[in-house]
């Protein structure tokens, strides 16, 4: 290499310098640390520190049901809210994108939700699902359908659903911003052209839209499902984990075993095993992004 | 550019701060106490000339996160609390961080009182390592209770005089309170709440059932493993349970509340009677002043046997061993248990005192609590403990006993199958 | 233009379903509108109640309005010293993420170099990887570093935070962004630097917006980094002066809603101005243009 690429090719890395430099410091040093606690039996406190090889990794998958079950129950809420979250997030981004009256103002409000504090929507909440004086039981009573007023939250069948709820509405705000960003740099020359040649908004939807917007698709169902497998504030501030197993998550089961039983090496190879999972869904989902662009 | 630049400067100005090594520093919690604390580490530091500063770190588990990451660093102040259970609270005086206090309370100031003995025997032993104690901790007391809380219940009054029950006569045996809840439930009132949604509070009521009706010694086999969970003893226990939810006896939604919730269930006088600590005299203060009501004990199975409460050590600090100032931080937590500090602590935050000579000034209620006092254990105090992944199996089970899905036969198999699979991992 | 034309009987189909449509993408609107500003106003009407009465009085606006709840928050914790902190640490991580994630994002778009695949995996898949339990080892390396109670101790974590998804996000963008303009830029002799700055930033202005907004947030709402990393009162952001309010057993709710309201404001204000450059048009003129 001659000294004119040299000097070309280290012009590139200065782009990247800043951020690998901090990324290093803080995120791939604590990474290392934790894996390396996650084969040690530390409870988090004391000054030593056991190897024991992978038998915390072997007693998570072979002997820790909970945490397989807090991994359904968290995948069972991603899947609601990929399905129901984002396509609210697009209708409502669609429905913005044209000029309507007050949009504006529309964008501020549907980006109320994850602004609130987690207190303020753990006490609305809390206050819809209560089972004698909540507004949802009173709404039911309201429109006839009393008999199915219930304790939403200590209902084993409908505890779960009832979080996701909260945490659909508490994210869809995320997803409309990006969505609606994306949506809003096609040319619009490319709309009109095809509003000439006689196309309604199904057609310009699935030829024109879609096509351009399966990028931003894929960032915003990775970022919807790293961020809703991680759900743990909502489940706290509402239900913490019950009733029984019904609502506990991956980090409430890490952060119990945490705490709780002052297991933190085992902690940290529950952290590892569920981060490797999420990493092998987004780049199962990278992949299958890139060969759709290519069709 | 030029702005971001001098953002960043500005960001790295604010030099660091070295503490002044006399000063006494106090990690703690408790928000709602700041205040107070401030106010007496003035009036500490215009006695003796002893500066005291506390920081504030909040909620408890930030604050748990930033001692232990301390711990790590060696950069504890010197004094703090060790929030957690007794097994952390060994790790952390068998890693060298908390100092053993107990020649400092056996020791006798200038007009000739021992420090140990102005404080409730209960709230110390619940930071006290006896000997040959499991942990293979040097026995000795390694902190101090600046308050005392029971874990117990209350009931409403007015709501007594509504249903025409006597007021002054809460149940006392099982059966008396079965027979009370079904006269309010008749009248429409709604009975128990309690913050079941904080599994701890399930374990202790379930605790307390269960040393009163098998006794103390026998609950203790059970851990030690001498005894099994399905043994027709714990069956009973975990049938009360069964019996709440049949007769209807819990709000609804207590099986998953949060504690703060069921405070105000309760001051609301949306509720009966309520499982809860102490403290809540505060809350209920705070949210309806002009609540009536009154504490009990949860009712008891068998009346020839004692019903326990959890009771003891509130809040407490230990010293840091590590620190400088030892000598300063242990004179500093000698006056704040004494009894001119607990007494105006008790008063600003509703606390029972953990100063003996401190609670002959406190209001009625809490007085109430404090006579109910001599019932009161710990799991801190107890000989042997039981497995955290037993106990959870076992508080979760009895949430899925209140919301019918399981039998108490079938959670006493179940955990019972948990407790042999982890014996045999030890 | 009316929907019935008396004269000819006609009905004018097109005009109908046109004002259907709109009517009913007004009705959900408005509803799912109302579901969200529903919290806010109970927190603003619970800022104006009494601890007595704050979960008695369920009505929509109290009657006798307790408007020095608001002097009480402010004063109490104490908003006047935390503000300007809050402040600082919002606008340098802000900025330190925009400039570091879109620089790195142009390199990994349109700069060729080795590793680069491998780099930009690496750096995403820390995004996808929580770690609890990491705050041990953060605060270890501040520690190390003499960082611990340090403004860049606190700034330098949190910039980090948002690098993985500024990256990612960025690059998704720029990947979209025409080659021409930065084609005829770089035949008129602009260095690579130039290029990015003064043509695929602009460009990319929606998503710098989207990445401002979502790391104000961020900022503004953070706390447990600064419970771990920061001790003097000087430092502390704006989530400490709430922290006042929510004891271990009490909380104080009215205070704490007021509270909780004046911290609000200021990232709606913000969030309404910068939401003004996510709109459209910007790239279809450029390439016109």
């Amino acid at each position: 290499m001659n000294l004119q690429k040299a000097r070309n090719v280290l012009g590139n890395y200065v782009f990247v310098i800043p951020a690998a430099l901090l990324f290093f410091t803080f995120s791939l040093y604590p990474f290392f640390k934790v894996f390396q606690l996650s084969i040690t039996n530390w409870d988090g406190i004391s000054p030593n520190m056991n190897y024991i090889g992978l038998a915390n990794f072997k007693d998570l998958f072979f002997d820790n049901p909970t945490f397989w079950l807090s991994m359904k129950n968290a995948f069972y809420v991603t899947f609601l809210a990929l399905a129901i979250q984002n396509l609210l997030a697009l209708f409502l981004a669609l429905i913005c994108d044209r000029d309507i009256r007050g949009g504006n103002v529309y964008r501020v409000i549907f980006y109320l939700p994850p602004v609130l504090s987690g207190i303020v929507v753990g006490l609305i909440w809390n206050w819809i699902y209560d089972g004698n004086y909540g507004l949802l039981n009173h709404f039911l009573s309201f429109i006839g359908l009393g008999d199915l007023s219930r304790a939403w939250l200590s209902d084993s069948k409908t505890a779960l659903i009832c979080v996701a709820i909260i945490h659909m509405w508490k994210g869809f705000g995320w997803g409309f911003v990006i969505l609606l960003a994306g949506l809003q740099s096609i040319p619009r020359d490319l709309y009109e052209a095809a509003r000439v040649d006689g196309a309604n908004s199904w057609v310009v939807f699935k030829n024109i839209t879609a096509p351009l917007m399966i990028p931003v698709f894929v960032l915003v169902s990775i970022l919807t499902i790293l961020g809703t497998m991680q759900i743990f504030d909502i489940i706290i501030a509402t239900t913490g984990g019950g009733p029984g197993y019904h609502t506990e998550v991956p980090i409430t089961r890490i952060v119990s075993t945490m705490i709780g039983s002052s297991k933190f090496g085992y902690a940290c190879a529950m952290g590892v095993t569920f981060g490797l999972i999420l990493l092998a869904i987004s780049m199962v989902q990278i992949r299958v992004s890139k060969a759709m662009r290519q069709v | 550019m030029p702005i971001f630049i001098a953002a960043f400067a500005l960001a790295g100005c604010g030099s660091k701060n070295v503490a002044d090594p006399n000063t006494v520093t106090v990690w703690h919690w408790m928000s709602d106490r700041d205040e107070a604390f401030l106010e007496l580490a003035r009036r500490f530091e215009a006695e003796t000339q002893i500066k005291v500063r506390f920081e504030l770190y909040a909620p408890s588990e930030a604050y748990a996160q930033r001692v232990k990451a301390s711990a790590q660093t060696n950069t504890l102040p010197d004094v703090y609390g060790v929030l957690g259970e007794k097994r952390d609270f060994a790790s952390f005086i068998n890693s060298g961080y908390v100092a053993d206090l107990t020649q400092a309370l056996n020791a006798a100031d200038a007009a000739g009182s021992v420090w140990k003995d102005g404080v409730f025997e209960k709230a110390l032993s619940v930071n006290e390592f006896l000997p040959e104690n499991e942990y293979s901790v040097k026995p000795g007391i390694y902190g101090v209770p600046i308050d005392v809380t029971t874990i117990q219940m209350v009931y409403n009054k007015s709501n007594y005089a509504k249903a025409g029950l006597d007021p002054e006569k809460p149940p006392v045996t099982w059966d008396e309170f079965v027979a009370h809840t079904r006269v309010l439930k008749e009248k429409g009132i709604p009975r128990m709440v309690s913050g079941f949604g904080e599994i701890w509070m399930i374990e202790a009521l379930a605790t307390n059932f269960a040393m009163n009706a098998m006794g103390e010694e026998k609950v203790f086999d059970t851990f030690r493993g001498k005894v099994p969970y399905t043994d027709p003893d714990w069956v009973r226990v975990l049938g009360l349970f069964k019996q709440m939810a049949d007769e209807g006896m819990l709000v609804e939604g207590t099986v998953t509340m949060v504690n703060k919730t069921a405070e105000q269930t309760f001051a609301n006088e949306r509720a009966t009677y309520a499982f809860n600590g102490s403290w809540g005299i505060n809350v209920y203060k705070g949210m309806n002043p002009e609540l009536k009501y009154g504490a009990m004990l949860p009712p008891s199975l068998v009346t020839s046997r004692p019903m326990k409460i959890w009771g003891g050590a509130g809040s407490s600090f230990v010293v840091n061993a590590k620190s400088p100032n030892a000598e300063n931080a242990m004179k500093f937590l000698r006056w704040l248990t004494g009894p001119e500090a607990q007494a105006y602590l008790s008063k600003e935050t509703v606390n029972l005192p953990s100063s003996k000579t401190a609670l002959k000034d406190v209001p009625p209620v809490l007085a109430e609590f404090a006579d109910d006092m001599q019932n009161a254990t710990h799991p801190n105090v107890y000989p042997v403990h039981e497995s955290p992944v037993v106990t959870e199996a076992f508080n979760k089970g009895i949430q899925s006993i209140l919301i019918g899905e399981k039998t108490p036969e079938q959670i006493a198999q179940e955990v019972q199958r948990i407790k042999e699979k982890e014996s045999k991992k030890k | 233009m009316s929907v019935f034309n008396p004269a000819s009987g006609e009905v004018n189909y097109e005009r109908v379903k046109k004002m259907t449509v709109s009517f009913f993408s007004h009705c959900f609107l408005i509803s799912v509108s109302a579901t969200c500003l529903f919290p806010l106003w109970w927190a603003f009407a619970s800022s104006l109640k009494t601890q007595q009465t704050v979960f008695n009085d369920l009505s929509l606006f109290p009657k006798v309005p307790q408007w020095e709840n608001y002097l009480f928050a402010w004063t109490k914790a104490n908003f006047s010293l935390y503000f300007l902190n809050s402040l600082i640490y919002t606008v340098t991580v802000v900025i330190g993420v925009i400039v570091i994630a879109s620089m790195a994002a142009y390199a990994f778009s349109r700069l060729e170099f080795p590793g680069k695949n491998a780099l930009f995996l690496i750096l995403i898949s820390t995004m996808m990887i929580p770690i609890p339990g990491s705050f041990i080892a953060l605060y270890v390396l501040l520690n190390k570093l003499h960082l611990v109670d340090t403004r860049l101790g606190y700034i330098l974590p949190q910039i980090n935070g948002g690098l993985a998804l500024g990256i990612f996000l960025l690059k998704t963008f720029f990947d979209d962004l025409p080659k021409e303009l930065e084609d005829s830029a770089r035949i008129d002799g602009c260095g690579r630097f130039r290029v990015y700055w003064h043509i695929a930033l602009p460009l990319a202005r929606p998503a710098l917006a989207v990445l401002a907004i979502f790391n104000i947030l961020a900022v503004w709402n953070e706390y447990l980094l600064a419970m771990l990393v920061l001790s003097r009162k000087e430092l502390m952001p704006l989530q400490r002066g709430l922290m006042v309010f929510q004891g271990a057993h009490i909380t104080q709710y009215p205070l704490l809603m007021a509270g909780i309201v004046i911290t609000i404001l200021p990232v709606l204000v913000v969030y309404l101005l910068l939401q003004k450059h996510i709109i459209k048009g910007i790239t279809a003129g450029a390439v016109k243009g």
